[in-house]
């Protein structure tokens, strides 16, 4: 019998965008309030898991043709590169520097080098939370 | 409230010590899963239970939480995560290989 | 402030990641970590004559001051221990490149023999309890990994009881951290260390039961009896270079642990906890000693040893005087590299015969004397006889426990020194005496290469008892440094 998705098809187009625009909104608004990379990228892979659930696994492969464990890599790599450079300034490993500048529309902002470290962390989360769930997955034979 | 805390570590020990004495794979990582919940409780439980704001940059109020534990329960869940994830593909992996998730045939004998 | 503390932690990391990219292409994994594993080990004998020109160095990371912030601290102890761990991954590394089967190359070793080193070295140079709960974590999930990789039936089923007894050791160090903080309401070492000094004598009940949880958890990974029970199985099951790896490192790391933190922090009721310690530690030798005497596999003996050999590294500390704990040191030095030697020679030995069992082989000593050789130094190194550093370090321990008036450790150590030697022997006379029974092309195999990366280890555990004065006196000096816990408490706060 082959059953039709059309509900969970329809549903899933709606809530991964969503969960994905709330998880963006989330990584940012990391650092000084609830949020950060950590939780932003758990998100992420919640609704790029939903998007693997509800249709093929194969045809979202095809969609999102990332290596995961390369980019587990380059997440590791941004936030080592981001702790490495207070380094440069002479100050010990992992020390952050941030300052504020006034952009025209956005007003205020805060450019911190706790951002790059958080991109990191995002893709290490996303990446090994979808590793994990796909390798399991996968071995259907 | 510590008393309720308590108590509700004490139930997640118990019932994640029955999980681990039991023979499935699935339940043994279950229980470590619940064991782990129930250490993090219980930090948070030691670590003083206060009334305040969460110990943020724009919160204005006269007393805050200890941002301390809540920083170290963070960093435990993480890597509980991590190993979470490890555990359960290892041991889908050992179902595979031997065909049952009995730890009694799991056992192995002295002599191998 | 000095970023050097870092670089022992900071190099395998980076490392590791970078490997990722080159998951494809081996030899370039070869040559990069074969590159990093020698600087490190160079870096590592820098930093330690750095500190012992100048002292103790530390390092607030992110510029956070010390009790806040999580700060990384570099005593002689540890950075002895980070120089040895160096060596003796750099030994595995190699033996690794001529053994290690293809296909468990490609499934990332090299990436997780650094994220290894990384937790290995962080735990040896961290001040902060959490911090050192972390690198534990690094270090005991790269070892799950390295353990389970490319598993047969056999491997997985040990692996994942490695693994959970692991994790549920975890939880325990978990609780055992928030029992300290709510006590203290500190985790650095250097600030535990002081605040735990002013607390009354009297009154003090509760941080004997967290010294004792902190004993048992790091017991649980330093292998300890009664907690050894996971070490012989899952250390037999993965091939000989990771399981020399782990059998040189992992416990070393719960037992320079259990040094670190009664030295350091409990120092409030030693009567008590050094006594638990010299009592476990009677037991573990004994108990380790006589499991190797009644098997008959070349890989289970050597695994079960170390069981017995870390009874004898907490001994010294149980005494509890400079020499004692020299003679741990000592011991700790001379059994990290003589039993990843051993290993090693049961890995070529393995190649040569393709059996661990004993009772399999026979008279390898007429078709490859040369592995026979030496491995009976090191047999014999490990079991004390002079002039190797056997001999030294448990000669340390030995005067320490008489002037302290220890009689009866002192007696069930040099008994456990005497079944040693007795199962070194029946090792030699099975394996390499007798009348050859291999094949005409076992005969053949040539085992030179699987030597190599051993030889060094032969001679610097030679070195090391040939040159004992200047050894011990470097031990020495880090021993007295830890029993000073002011230098330590005063490098870290700056008071």
């Amino acid at each position: 019998m082959r059953t039709n998705f059309l509900m969970l098809h329809t549903i899933t187009r709606i809530v991964s965008f969503i969960i994905l625009s709330f998880s963006i909104y989330l990584f940012f608004a990391g650092h000084n309030n609830p949020g950060g990379g950590f939780i932003g990228g758990l998100m992420t892979a919640t609704a790029l898991l939903l998007l693997y659930i509800s249709f093929d696994i194969k045809k979202i492969k095809k969609a999102i043709p990332f290596d995961y464990s390369t980019i587990i890599a380059i997440g590791l790599l941004i936030a080592i590169v981001t702790g490495l450079n207070s380094l440069l300034f002479g100050d010990p490993f992992l020390t952050q520097y941030f300052e504020y500048y006034t952009v025209p529309v956005l007003g205020e902002i805060e450019l911190t080098t706790a951002l790059p470290f958080d991109l990191g962390i995002y893709l290490v989360v996303v990446a090994v939370a979808l590793l994990s769930i796909l390798t399991i997955a996968e071995d259907d034979s | 409230m510590e008393i309720l805390m308590i108590l509700t570590v004490g139930v997640l020990v118990s019932v994640s010590t029955y999980l681990l004495l039991t023979k499935s794979l699935l339940r043994v990582v279950l229980g470590l899963l619940l064991l782990s919940h129930a250490a993090h409780l219980l930090f948070l439980t030691l670590a003083g239970l206060k009334e305040g704001a969460p110990p943020l940059l724009g919160e204005e109020a006269a007393s805050y939480a200890d941002p301390l534990p809540q920083a170290l329960i963070l960093t435990a869940i993480v890597i509980g995560f991590g190993v979470t994830a490890f555990l359960l593909v290892l041991s889908y992996r050992t179902y595979k290989e031997h065909k049952t998730d009995d730890l009694d045939q799991l056992r192995g004998s002295a002599d191998e | 402030m000095n970023n050097l503390v870092l670089l022992p932690v900071l190099i395998p990391f980076l490392m590791g990641v970078i490997l990722i990219f080159f998951k494809k292409n081996i030899p370039v994994q070869r040559y990069i970590s074969g590159i990093t594993s020698s600087a490190l080990l160079l870096l590592a004998a820098y930093i330690l004559y750095v500190i012992y020109q100048d002292g103790i160095i530390t390092l607030e990371l992110g510029n956070w001051p010390a009790p806040f912030g999580i700060v990384l601290v570099g005593d002689l102890f540890s950075s002895i221990m980070v120089l040895l761990a160096s060596i003796v991954a750099m030994a595995c590394l190699f033996f690794a490149f001529q053994t290690l089967h293809h296909d468990r190359e490609k499934f990332y070793f090299y990436p997780f023999y650094f994220f290894l080193l990384t937790g290995v070295n962080g735990s040896f140079l961290t001040g902060d309890i959490f911090n050192l709960f972390v690198f534990f974590e690094v270090m005991l999930l790269s070892s799950f990994v390295l353990l389970a990789m490319g598993g047969k039936k056999y491997q997985l089923r040990e692996s994942f009881k490695y693994v959970v007894i692991s994790t549920f050791g975890s939880m325990f160090f978990i609780i055992a951290v928030a029992l300290l903080y709510s006590v203290t309401g500190t985790l650095n070492f250097a600030h535990l260390a002081q605040r735990i000094s002013e607390v009354d004598p009297a009154n003090n009940g509760i941080l004997t039961v967290i010294a004792i949880l902190f004993f048992l958890v790091f017991g649980l990974k330093g292998a300890l009896v009664p907690l050894h029970f996971w070490l012989p199985n899952s250390y037999f099951a993965p091939p000989t270079a990771v399981a020399a790896l782990l059998g040189g490192l992992l416990t070393k790391v719960g037992v320079y642990s259990i040094i670190r933190t009664n030295t350091l922090i409990f120092t409030h009721n030693q009567d008590f906890t050094l006594n638990i310690i010299l009592i476990l530690a009677g037991l573990t030798m004994f108990f380790g000693v006589v499991g190797a005497v009644s098997k008959f596999d070349f890989k289970r003996i050597l695994a079960i040893h170390i069981v017995s050999q870390v009874g004898y590294m907490i001994m010294g500390l149980g005494i509890g005087t400079a020499m004692a704990i020299a003679g741990s040191i000592y011991i700790i030095a001379h059994n990290m590299i003589i039993k990843t030697a051993l290993f090693l020679f049961s890995g070529a030995t393995e190649t040569v015969t393709g059996t661990t069992n004993l009772k399999k082989m026979s008279g390898i000593l007429k078709t490859h004397p040369y592995l026979g050789w030496l491995f009976f130094i090191a047999a014999i190194s490990l079991a004390g006889i002079p002039p190797l550093s056997g001999f030294f370090s448990k000669f340390a321990l030995v005067l320490g426990g008489l002037e302290e008036q220890r009689y009866f450790i002192v007696f069930v150590s040099l008994v456990v020194g005497l079944l040693t030697l007795f199962s070194m022997v029946k090792i030699f006379m099975y394996v390499f005496w007798g009348s050859p029974t291999i094949t005409e092309e076992q005969k053949k195999t040539k085992v030179g290469k699987l030597l190599l990366p051993a030889i060094p280890l032969v001679i610097i555990s030679f070195l090391m008892g040939v040159m004992a004065e200047p050894v011990y006196l470097l031990f020495e000096a880090a021993a007295n440094q830890m029993l000073d816990p002011s230098i330590y408490i005063n490098s870290v706060l700056k008071e």
